[in-house]
């Protein structure tokens, strides 16, 4: 700890020269106050200053900052907007955080090719508003999107609520613009649907910022549906709401969005929104169906019946796209909604077959009980992936510590059901630990070596998403609980 | 099915020896890609579906399975493969079109063959069993590498089991034929394609443009309305033709070359190839004769595409598009980690990989 000023200065005046000679003053903050802004993503419990951040404005400056890093072996982290929730833009000490919110313009517009050139920096809901006078839109939506970056969203692979039908990042964008850590300019995938050699275009997305830095991306565009219509309705029981996800797939019906909403949810909600969600419900399912009118309303009456058998209650159909966007400004408000019931909230981003649903759920809610913690769960029903936010008080040393491993038993339990522990949020430093629960000794290595293909050295966001193969066999040796090893069936370090 | 203990021992071996291997599914698409030296790897035989639960929209199955088997059944259950792959032959097994990473006539409207993987078991070039992704729709843990797979020819891992996304069948199908050229495919499509019409495959073939339509009754109707033409009273005739390459254009003993554009992309210039075109994906993906291997590469390129010549190549011609320098390097840095003595299909995709 006291020698990390003087390191800190050193590295300062090693870097700074060099900088000062391709960068606007501006663009280089190195004030500590200013730096605060900077030390965390939207996982507030974990944070790090950086050695400086930079603001580059454009290619030829993110290629000079990343040669100039390389040569004096700094480290370098991405950022976004800074919206992620596993610390994955969070600094690493003594690193550079380079922030791309300079990178804003939408290029490129090609309407007829049904494509858009963009800059990383650009939020995702504007890249939908720019296209929407052509009946056209960019697909993945993040409850975050008013305010996260396409860029973070190739990053991370987000998903979002219409990702159950019209799939995540990487089923919408074609082409990467990316500057690796040598400051070389790579462009991977086209214009075209595909390119020559391996698809680097998806082993890019969702890499989390630990292969290079993205520059430009080509987006897909779709045509916005001829009708939208979205239902709403509650449930006495979970296993009911829990069957009528399964039953709606295997009708063959591929809902636009398939969401569910626990008790607790509900009426957090309920009250910063007024939404008219019933509030006695154990679950409320939310189902968007779209495509043409009839096969809307075909499609509709078909759920209908399907849900009126599993006993739902309080049916409710949007009428107008107000009605809509009520049912949806309210689903995506669960997050400020939570802020309001506990200091600070654990999301986990489990993900698991269909069918598991109804078991899982009751099985977290019991391990909630267990450890004394309220847990919510607002979450994808549709594709399985499952949001529980576990509330606490981070200031409260032993919330703290018990809401983490109430965490990695939920995650132990998806990987246990055939899942993930991650749908979509990424890894980043948060989910570090679990990551050796789902990959073994040999996996592991295989990330590293793909990792060293790109980044030699290991500067750019290192100590994120693949975990060191001795912090693993720390982790496991450690993670035992009711006197078992977790999963005595699976590979050991 | 094949013992993993043995097959790790062989590759283990292979790897300490240098000599390297061919792998081979089913064999029905040993015409494309770069030529392999090697000792023979049949995995043929490691065949069998491990999992499938319609009501998860996922199925699991061993490399070696064919095809054939994987859509038979899902079409019992009234669901099919998203990406429409081709088979080519009876032969063709799960595993090798992965590894190919070839779709069919549905791609530019469901997606391809990579959008539909959601994990694989693999074995390196180390003797090593990994298993990436998972059965579940998302997963962003750790790297994608079970996407990376996908077209890279077997030149990254010998790929074990898959597991892939399935879709239902479209509740009801209908093809339209118009007349069109080229210019006027590309104007029709251009302004269908923003509107939400369920179109699921495009074919154009000597002035007559075949528009395939997917999905409820009544939205096929009213695009079948706008679109106007005469529906074809056999729908599935030109997908079959060109999925499979049935139809007589596939025929000729000369380089047939596929080329990946914008569907925007100008017309291929007469100057570039002889006699006539196929043109499917809505614009973007086009058939044709050429011996002119460097030219016809370099214009797709120019026009924010590329060109494999996908049967019958010139003697010494590359058949896929070569990589900038960077890229290549990037890409031989890549196999070095999977597959570090380079034994694993040496060569089928870039003779220096
Ligand atoms: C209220 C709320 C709701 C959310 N809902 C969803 C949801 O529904 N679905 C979902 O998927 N996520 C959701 N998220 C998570 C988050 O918004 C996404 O992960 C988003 O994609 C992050 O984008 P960002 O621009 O904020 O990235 P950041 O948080 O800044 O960074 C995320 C990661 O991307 C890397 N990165 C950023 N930009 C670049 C670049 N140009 N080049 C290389 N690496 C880069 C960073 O290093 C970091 O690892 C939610 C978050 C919040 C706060």
């Amino acid at each position: 700890m006291c020698d990390a000023q003087p390191i800190r200065e050193q590295q300062l005046q090693r870097i700074l020269t060099p900088l000062q000679r391709f960068m606007k003053a501006e663009n280089i903050v190195t004030s500590v106050e200013a730096l605060r802004a900077y030390e965390c993503d939207a996982f507030t419990t974990m944070r790090q200053l950086p050695l400086l951040t930079l603001l580059p404005e454009n290619i030829e400056q993110v290629q000079q900052i990343m040669r100039l890093c390389y040569q004096l072996d700094i480290p370098v982290v991405a950022r976004g907007a800074g919206t992620g929730l596993t610390a994955g833009s969070m600094p690493v000490e003594n690193g550079v955080l380079l922030s791309m919110t300079k990178f804003d313009q939408i290029l490129e517009i090609d309407i007829a090719n049904r494509t858009a050139l963009i800059e990383p920096g650009v939020r995702n809901l504007a890249v939908t508003e720019a296209v929407a006078p052509y009946d056209l839109y960019f697909a993945p939506d993040p409850s975050s999107q008013l305010a996260c970056s396409v860029g973070g969203n190739v990053a991370e692979n987000a998903g979002g609520i219409h990702c159950l039908k019209y799939g995540l990042t990487v089923h919408n964008i074609l082409a990467l613009d990316v500057i690796t850590i040598e400051g070389e300019r790579l462009t991977l995938g086209g214009a075209s649907l595909d390119a020559p050699g391996y698809d680097l275009t998806a082993l890019l997305t969702g890499s989390e910022g630990l292969l290079g830095v993205i520059v430009g991306i080509r987006v897909k565009l779709l045509a916005k549906p001829a009708s939208a219509r979205v239902l709403l309705c509650g449930f006495a029981s979970i296993e009911n709401a829990s069957h009528a996800i399964a039953q709606i797939i295997s009708a063959g019906i591929i809902p636009a969005g398939l969401e569910m909403i626990d008790h607790t949810g509900i009426n957090a909600i309920e009250e910063l929104m007024h939404a008219g969600y019933p509030t006695d419900a154990a679950a409320v399912l939310i189902c968007e169906l779209d495509g043409s009118v009839d096969e809307v309303e075909d499609e509709l009456a078909r759920v209908i019946l399907l849900l009126e058998a599993l006993d739902a209650t309080n049916i409710e159909i949007s009428n107008s796209e107000a009605e809509k966007a009520r049912i949806w400004a309210a689903r995506k408000a669960a997050f400020p909604a939570m802020a309001r019931l506990a200091p600070d909230n654990y999301i986990m981003d489990g993900t698991i077959p269909r069918r598991a649903l109804a078991a899982v759920w009751q099985r977290i809610n019991q391990l909630a009980d267990e450890y004394q913690l309220l847990v919510v769960n607002v979450f994808h029903a549709g594709d399985g992936n499952m949001h529980p936010s576990i509330l606490f008080d981070a200031m409260d040393a032993d919330q703290r510590h018990r809401a983490e491993e109430l965490g990695t038993r939920i995650l132990e339990l998806c990987i246990e059901v055939g899942g993930t522990i991650s749908g979509e949020h990424g890894v980043g430093l948060e989910k570090i630990n679990q990551m050796c629960l789902q990959f073994n000794h040999d996996e592991l290595q295989q990330f590293h070596g793909v990792k060293a293909a790109f980044d030699a050295k290991n500067l750019l966001n290192p100590g994120k998403q693949i975990p060191t193969l001795a912090r693993c066999a720390e982790f496991n040796g450690m993670h035992v609980h009711k006197g078992e090893i977790a999963f005595p069936d699976l590979e050991r370090f | 099915m094949i013992d993993i203990p043995t097959l790790a021992d062989q590759i283990a071996q292979a790897a300490a020896d240098k000599t390297p291997l061919q792998l081979q599914g089913g064999g029905s698409k040993a015409f494309y890609g770069e030529a392999v030296e090697g000792t023979l790897l049949p995995l043929g035989e490691h065949r069998g579906i491990i999992n499938y639960e319609p009501s998860e929209l996922v199925i699991t199955a061993r490399a070696g399975t064919p095809l054939k088997e994987i859509e038979q059944l899902l079409e019992r259950e009234g669901q099919m493969l998203g990406f429409e792959p081709p088979r080519f032959s009876d032969n063709a097994t799960l595993g090798g079109t992965i590894a190919c990473g070839l779709s069919g006539p549905r791609r530019p409207y469901a997606g391809a063959a990579r959008d539909f993987v959601l994990g694989v078991t693999l074995m390196n070039g180390k003797g090593q069993l990994l298993k990436f992704g998972g059965q579940v729709m998302k997963n962003v843990a750790g790297y994608d590498l079970s996407r990376l797979m996908c077209g890279a020819l077997g030149t990254l891992g010998v790929l074990l089991e898959i597991s892939l996304k399935v879709i239902p069948k479209p509740q009801y199908e209908e093809t339209r034929v118009i007349a069109a050229d080229f210019t006027q495919m590309q104007h029709l499509l251009a302004e269908i394609g923003r509107k939400p019409f369920p179109v699921s495959a495009t074919l154009l073939e000597s002035n007559r443009l075949f528009i395939r339509l997917s999905g409820a009754q009544g939205g096929v109707a009213e695009a079948s309305q706008h679109i106007g033409g005469d529906k074809l009273s056999d729908n599935d005739a030109p997908w079959l033709g060109v999925k499979e390459q049935q139809h007589d254009f596939f025929n000729q003993p000369k380089p047939l070359w596929r080329l990946s554009l914008p569907p925007m992309a100008p017309a291929v210039p007469a100057s570039l190839f002889d006699g006539p075109t196929l043109i499917e994906w809505g614009g973007a993906l086009r058939w044709l004769y050429s011996q002119q291997s460097d030219s016809l590469q370099q214009w797709a390129k120019a026009n924010g595409g590329h060109a494999i010549c996908f049967k019958n190549p010139l003697p010494g011609s590359p058949i896929f598009t070569p990589l900038p320098p960077a890229l290549l390097a990037l890409h031989q840095r890549l196999k070095a980690r999977f597959d570090p003595a380079g034994i694993l299909n040496p060569g089928r995709l870039y003779p220096d990989l």
